[in-house]
Order: structure tokens, then C-alpha cells, then sequence
């Protein structure tokens, strides 16, 4: 169950969305089996982080064009933006100690 | 939660899985530890159509959600997280997972085994970027597209006729001249008239990275030492597995491959650390057998902690 707390952003305003602050966006689909095992420590970032990083999440098939413009090619895949620009593009499944040492990094 | 348990396992896989059902079932209220790949390599396959039982196939994910349920129904406990340490060097075993350490009287490890990558160093950092080692996660991104699949096997062949469905053209390049994959996978990707082979060929370079993405494989031939090239946006491999074992490096015995020693069914060179799945076999690597070493490792298991192991191991010689 997905966290309250994690926005939805979609191709028409993700330029706008990703402006303020530290922004995790997750590249995901419903197809795709590693995307739902990452999805569970999305949601603990996003409580952990409340209020100093937006959580976020794009669906890539009812948003297709945000994903490859940012060069994706593969899901899931996390990127990390920093008052619009884009810092870190974390590609597959990766540990929550991980993700947690990347977002740190730019707090 | 009880951090001291009766058995631990690691992985989720089939073979995690059986051992799970197994070892709950006979009341050891078994804690799986799930691992960053949760589910296995069935995860990221689509139909499986030799899981016995499925007529029609099943889809490897809904396979592996019955597995769980089935093993959770007779009270196996599930863990999200990834094991960062073991320590075997006593019982009980030490189990690290993020910050909690977790003690177990008996061990199961069914970490299995995860993609090969091709060793170029560029292919991993053009992972995500055109690179990939999972059709079925990654093929959306290049609908309407050229691509490639590297490798000879089932892998291969699984890849190169799901891109079939999306991609405009599926070249398979293999280094030999003939497929290691079954004769019903072969027929079914020689079918498809878009899948094209390219036979005693070796991808030494991936382009373009100073672009961040996939633009042309740079191939020689392997016969013939000629170098030729072939564009296309986005490049499969399936070229098999290792076993994920640097976790008991220095602490269980492995064969040079890295995959687990075995012996007398699922026993590895510590007393009370089982074996079963991929990570122990590099030859049979079905679902079905995973399943099947899970179980033969929770009855060893089972055996090791009411003391009757070596007991029952000697009888079964003795009925042979």
C-alpha cells in the first residue's frame, strides 16, 4: 500500500514539479515485477524524509515521454533532483541503506 | 518479533520458498529473509510453462505470490531486506540485516543466482541507459526499435521473442554457431520473422557512453578475428548467471564458479548451514529442482536440530 505521503507527477508538469528543493522521483510500471519490490522502500523513504524530500512517483505507461527524455531505459529507475536539476539517476533494485546514503547526500 | 530463531533463510526464490513451506510445516516457525531481488529470477520471466502442475503455464510473478502465500500460510515469517553480513563461525549463526542481527540454530541459504553482465565495464554503465539483462522490465522502452540480445541459451531465446513482440528487429548475437538453448525455445525464435542471428560473434564494445546511451555493438567475430558493427538502441544480455555467494566468502566452500559445495543432500562445509536453489547448482537450474533441494534442505534441517542428521543420513545409505 502506497504511502499517503508519495505524489504523483505526470509528463505535463514534471518540469514544475521537480523545481523546489530535494525531489525522488520513481520511474515505475505496473508490469514490472522489480518496480513492486522497490515500491515498499519508496514509501519508507517517504515517511522517513517527510517535509525535507518530495517522494514522488511517475507511471511510465500513462507517461511516456518523461522517462526517456531523462535517458531511461529501464524501470525501476530513481531520480534525484535538487531545485530542478537533476543530480542522481539510481538505476534497478537497490537497498534502502543505499538510497538512504544517495539522498543524504544532498540534504 | 523474535530476532533468535529455530531456522533462518535467506532468499525468496523457489528453493527459499519450499524450504519455507517445508520448515513451517514441521513447526520451526521459519523467518525468511527476502533479499533486494525478493521472488527470484521467476520474478522477471513471463510465462513458465514447465512448472508441473500448470498445464497452461503460469506467469513466474503469480507463480512465486502462491509460493509465498502457501509458505505464510503455515506460519513462515517474511522479511523485506538484504542480508549485509553472516557470521557461521558458530552457532548460532549471526544474521545482519540492516540493523538488526538475527541468530538462527540452523541456516538455509537460497540466495541464488543473479545476470551475468558481459565484464566490459561499459555495458553496467549503460545499465538503464539501453543496457539490460530483463526483457520483460526493460522491452517498453523500445517499442519500435532496433535491438540485440546477447547469448545462446533459454535466457536468450525468453528475451529475444518477447522484444520480438515490441521491437521493430531482434538480432541474437552468439559466439558459437549453434544455440545452447532447449529445441521447443529455438523453433519458437526461428519462427519470428523479425528475429535475425549473428552467428560466431563477441561484443567487445557498447557506444555510445559519452552520449548515455545505446547507438552501436561493436562485435568481432570470433573465428575470424574481422570486426564489424551494428546499430541499435538498446542491447539484451543473457549470457547466464552467477551464484550470489560473496557473502559466505572465506566462511562456506564453494567450487571455483563460486556456487555452494554440496554434500549428502543440502550439508555445505558448516554443520547446520544448508544449501539449496541456483546458489548450490550450476547445472539443472529449473524452478522445479530449486523447489525440490528447498525441501530436501528444510528436511535436513529439520533433522540437524532434533539431533537425528548423521542418523538418518546413515540409514538411508543402508537402505541403498
Amino acid at each position: 500500500m502506497a504511502s499517503e505521503k508519495i505524489k504523483t507527477f505526470t509528463d505535463a508538469t514534471f518540469k514544475n514539479d521537480v523545481q523546489n528543493g530535494v525531489v525522488l522521483v520513481d520511474f515505475w510500471a505496473t508490469w514490472c515485477a522489480p518496480c513492486r519490490r522497490i515500491a515498499p522502500i519508496v514509501d519508507e523513504l517517504a515517511d522517513k524524509y517527510e517535509g525535507k524530500v518530495t517522494v514522488a512517483k511517475v507511471d511510465v505507461d500513462e507517461n511516456p515521454m518523461t522517462g526517456p527524455n531523462y535517458g531511461i531505459r529501464g524501470i525501476p529507475t530513481l531520480l534525484l533532483f535538487k531545485n530542478g536539476e537533476l543530480k542522481e539517476s539510481i538505476v534497478g533494485l537497490q537497498t534502502k541503506e543505499k538510497l538512504t546514503q544517495v539522498i543524504e547526500q544532498y540534504l | 518479533m523474535s530476532t533468535d530463531r529455530q531456522v533462518i533463510i535467506i532468499g525468496s526464490g523457489p528453493a527459499g520458498l519450499t524450504a519455507a513451506l517445508y520448515t513451517a510445516r514441521a513447526n520451526l516457525k521459519p523467518l525468511v529473509i527476502e533479499g533486494v531481488e525478493a521472488g527470484g529470477q521467476l520474478m522477471l520471466t513471463t510465462m513458465v510453462e514447465n512448472w508441473p502442475g500448470y498445464r497452461d503455464g503460469i506467469m513466474g510473478p503469480d507463480l512465486m505470490t502462491e509460493l509465498r502465500a502457501q509458505a505464510e500460510r503455515f506460519g513462515a515469517q517474511i522479511i523485506q531486506g538484504d542480508v549485509s553480513a553472516v557470521d557461521l563461525s558458530k552457532r548460532p549463526f549471526r544474521i545482519q540485516v540492516e540493523n538488526t542481527a538475527y541468530t538462527a540454530q540452523a541456516l538455509i541459504v537460497a540466495t541464488g543466482a543473479s545476470a551475468k553482465w558481459l565484464d566490459l565495464g561499459v555495458d553496467k554503465k549503460l545499465s538503464g541507459r539501453g543496457v539490460s539483462t530483463c526483457a520483460t522490465c526493460d522491452g517498453f522502452f523500445f517499442k519500435g526499435m532496433p535491438v540485440a540480445v546477447i547469448g545462446g541459451g533459454d535466457t536468450a531465446m525468453e528475451e529475444a521473442i518477447y522484444l520480438s513482440k515490441l521491437a521493430t528487429k531482434v538480432t541474437v548475437i552468439h559466439r558459437r554457431d549453434s544455440l545452447r538453448a532447449s529445441k521447443v525455445m529455438q523453433d519458437k525464435a526461428m519462427s519470428m520473422p523479425n528475429i535475425e542471428f549473428l552467428w560466431n560473434k563477441e561484443v567487445v564494445d557498447i557506444k555510445d557512453l559519452a552520449q548515455g546511451k545505446v547507438t552501436t555493438l561493436v562485435l568481432k567475430d570470433t573465428q575470424t578475428g574481422a570486426s564489424s558493427e551494428i546499430d541499435v538502441d538498446g542491447v539484451f544480455i543473457g549470457i547466464g548467471h552467477v551464484p550470489n555467494t560473496a557473502l559466505f566468502k572465506g566462511q562456506l566452500a564453494m567450487h571455483d564458479n563460486g556456487y555452494l559445495k554440496t554434500h549428502d543432500g543440502s550439508r555445505t562445509s558448516v554443520q547446520g548451514v544448508f544449501a539449496a536453489g541456483d546458489v548450490q547448482d550450476h547445472v539443472y537450474r529449473q524452478a522445479v529442482t530449486a523447489a525440490g533441494s528447498g525441501c530436501m534442505a528444510a528436511i535436513d534441517a529439520e533433522r540437524f536440530l532434533s539431533g537425528t542428521l548423521h542418523e538418518s543420513h546413515e540409514t538411508v545409505e543402508a537402505g541403498l
